[in-house]
């Protein structure tokens, strides 16, 4: 499903992602771990296209096509979700306007006719309840006074109506509470398909236990240094990240 | 003088047969009128309330004047100045600021007046709709004038929405006359939809009684060069005013908004909004000022002037002003201009909305604020419409004009 060969990415003229290798199956979810300016978030923006990111070396490629020439709604469109670490509040743009345009948006793509609204509606309600999201948050503007829970919830909410092939979550467990989590963890698992998969970042374990990636991947300045099945994560969660450290040792040359 | 002189010149010459078509009330005011206008010229840049205006090259152009009263059946409350009470038609040129050169113009030219009073205690149910179409195979000068009276507890929502018709120039000078009674309820909208090549000059002035709540909309969807001028007198304590606008321009486009609201009694309030939404090379400016006067104690005041510009081309004038001359006071007022949020539109697109329509649904966001400040629904649901249609370029498709698209 995606193929990432060697990529080099900067902002501002600083490399922060420097040769990642990654492929993602059908079906798979992967987790990406690493501390705090790794270069975790960058991967994720790179790979939806986030216009402040240079790619200088390298190929993504998203079921066989080259997606680096393609801009970030045509990237959406094929089938590639983000969910945002820090969903944008956008006021006087409602929740039903922006959903029906990314929907309809994204089925003109695949040429399909829009949605009936009678159809959208339901569409709506149905797959609010997968995260029991409040209608009363679908009524208001685009995550406008939403808590910071609620805006995760309304970003896998956006997910189920938008049913993306390759969904990415940014640290969707960051701001969440217990009952939170479990919610939109086991909202994302309903999701699930053979055909569908998953990056998902994150900091903790406490995610994963819901979520069982088949591979995890510890990403230390800007590469992928280890990769192992579910049982690297809660090594991790014991142990941090400094054995990872000491084990690559020199291999990671400093700039 | 060159701009002044072809209406001075045109005034001579038609002269009789203007005031044979007009009610006295309206021939009375006309050579007080010229006075002011051959003294003072249009105003430059210096007059401090023109600042942002182009006055002379407006009003340069070498128009076709309309002489013709109004005709037709018109709505209930509605008159033509001759077939008004005697109270009323004496009010005419009573409220309008008569040292104003473009005023002076105006009373100096124009053939009629339509009268909208409603009287005491009186509800006027549907919504009285003013509806200009200018239209006209020569480039034409419309001078237009309104009189509202409102008496005590009278209440009406009156719409005047500014159309073209056809693609040749037109400049309008229009004077509106409000007075509004004690306990008098008010909702004044203006909606222009024209094209490039019109330009519009709204002179409007009320006089506010005791506990009298008026709220004025104006809406600058499609124009050329515009001017709106609002001032309002709040004479009677307990009064409210709430004056608001929004303006979408792009292209070449020019829209000045102009306030003065007085607070000579105490207890009133006043509280402004203005946004503005600006693509290409369009020019807006905003100048609002909230006099407070001596003794206003407990105004309440807030003025507030948002814009956003969508290019590094696109340009805005905004000065905000406040003069207070009571110690108990509450006011405020400020502006901002800003840039399109990045951010937001990098979400939408995440979300496969492309980037044309991502920046449509944040400029039409920006507007929402204002249209729902107001009051009444049927127009609000409309202008959203409206708006929507504007800013994806479906607004306007004037006959012949090819500067539309």
């Amino acid at each position: 499903m995606l193929q990432i060969n060697n990529l080099h990415a900067s902002i501002n003229g600083k490399e922060i992602l420097k040769g990642i290798n990654l492929t993602v199956r059908d079906g798979e979810v992967h987790a990406v771990m690493g501390l705090n300016g790794a270069g975790k978030s960058t991967l994720s923006n790179v790979i939806v296209g986030h216009p402040a990111y240079e790619v200088t070396s390298g190929s993504i490629t998203f079921d066989g096509k080259d997606i680096l020439s393609l801009k970030p709604e045509e990237r959406a469109r094929e089938g590639i979700f983000l969910s945002f670490q820090q969903p944008v509040e956008i006021p006087g743009v409602s929740m039903v306007n922006f959903m029906r345009a990314a929907l309809n948006a994204k089925r003109k793509y695949q040429g399909l006719d829009p949605l009936p609204a009678g159809d959208f509606l339901k569409l709506m309600r149905e797959r609010r309840k997968i995260v029991e999201l409040d209608s009363r948050l679908t009524s208001r503007s685009v995550n406008e006074g939403f808590s910071g829970g609620e805006k995760k919830r309304n970003e896998i909410f956006q997910m189920a109506m938008l049913e993306p092939k390759l969904a990415i979550l940014d640290e969707t467990d960051s701001g969440l509470d217990v009952d939170a989590l479990r919610i939109v963890a086991e909202g994302f698992n309903k999701l699930r398909t053979p055909q569908t998969s998953a990056i998902v970042i994150t900091h903790y374990q406490r995610l994963l236990d819901y979520l069982k990636p088949d591979v995890v991947h510890v990403l230390i300045d800007g590469r992928i240094v280890k990769t192992g099945g579910p049982e690297l994560a809660a090594e991790i969660e014991s142990r941090g990240f400094d054995w990872i450290k000491a084990e690559i040792g020199n291999s990671v040359t400093p700039l | 003088m060159k701009a002044e002189k072809q209406y001075i010149d045109f005034y001579q010459e038609v002269r009789f047969r203007l005031t044979s078509r007009s009610p006295e009330e309206m021939n009375l005011q006309r050579e007080e009128a010229l006075r002011t206008f051959a003294a003072k010229g249009f105003p430059s840049r210096k007059v401090e309330r023109y600042r942002y205006a182009n006055v002379e090259a407006d009003f340069a152009p070498n128009y076709g004047i309309q002489l013709a009263p109004l005709s037709g059946t018109l709505p209930s409350h509605c008159f033509r100045i001759a077939d008004a009470e005697p109270r009323i038609r004496a009010l005419y040129n009573k409220v309008a600021d008569t040292a104003d050169s473009i005023v002076a113009l105006n009373t100096m030219l124009c053939v009629d007046t339509l009268v909208v009073h409603v009287p005491k205690a009186t509800r006027v149910e549907h919504p009285i709709q003013i509806s200009n179409v200018l239209k006209g195979e020569q480039d034409t000068m419309v001078c237009r004038r309104i009189l509202v009276v409102m008496d005590e507890m009278a209440e009406a929502d009156i719409i005047i929405t500014d159309r073209a018709a056809s693609g040749n120039r037109f400049l309008t000078n229009q004077v509106i006359e409000v007075v509004m009674e004690e306990g008098a309820h008010l909702s004044l909208y203006e909606v222009e939809e024209t094209h490039l090549l019109c330009t519009r000059y709204s002179n409007v002035f009320v006089r506010q009684g005791k506990n009298s709540t008026l709220h004025h909309s104006n809406l600058t969807l499609f124009n050329g060069h515009t001017r709106n001028r609002l001032d309002v007198l709040m004479q009677g304590e307990g009064s409210e005013v709430t004056a608001n606008g929004c303006v979408i321009a792009d292209k070449m486009q020019h829209v000045d908004n102009n306030t003065l609201i007085e607070h000579l009694v105490p207890n009133c309030q006043s509280h402004e909004l203005y946004k503005y939404v600006l693509d290409d090379s369009a020019v807006g400016a905003f100048a609002g000022k909230v006099l407070v006067h001596e003794g206003a104690q407990k105004t309440s005041s807030k003025e507030t002037n948002a814009n956003l510009l969508a290019t590094r081309t696109a340009r805005m004038y905004t000065q905000p002003m406040l003069e207070i001359y009571a110690d108990d006071v509450q006011c405020s007022h400020g502006s901002t201009v800003g840039q399109m949020d990045e951010t937001a539109l990098f979400y939408m697109r995440q979300r496969g909305i492309d980037e044309k329509e991502a920046r449509l649904l944040l400029k039409a966001a920006f507007i929402t604020e204002v249209i729902e400040n107001i009051p009444l629904e049927s127009l609000r649901d409309r202008l959203h419409v409206l708006v929507d249609k504007r800013l994806r370029g479906e607004l306007s498709k004037c006959e012949g004009c090819k500067l539309c698209k």
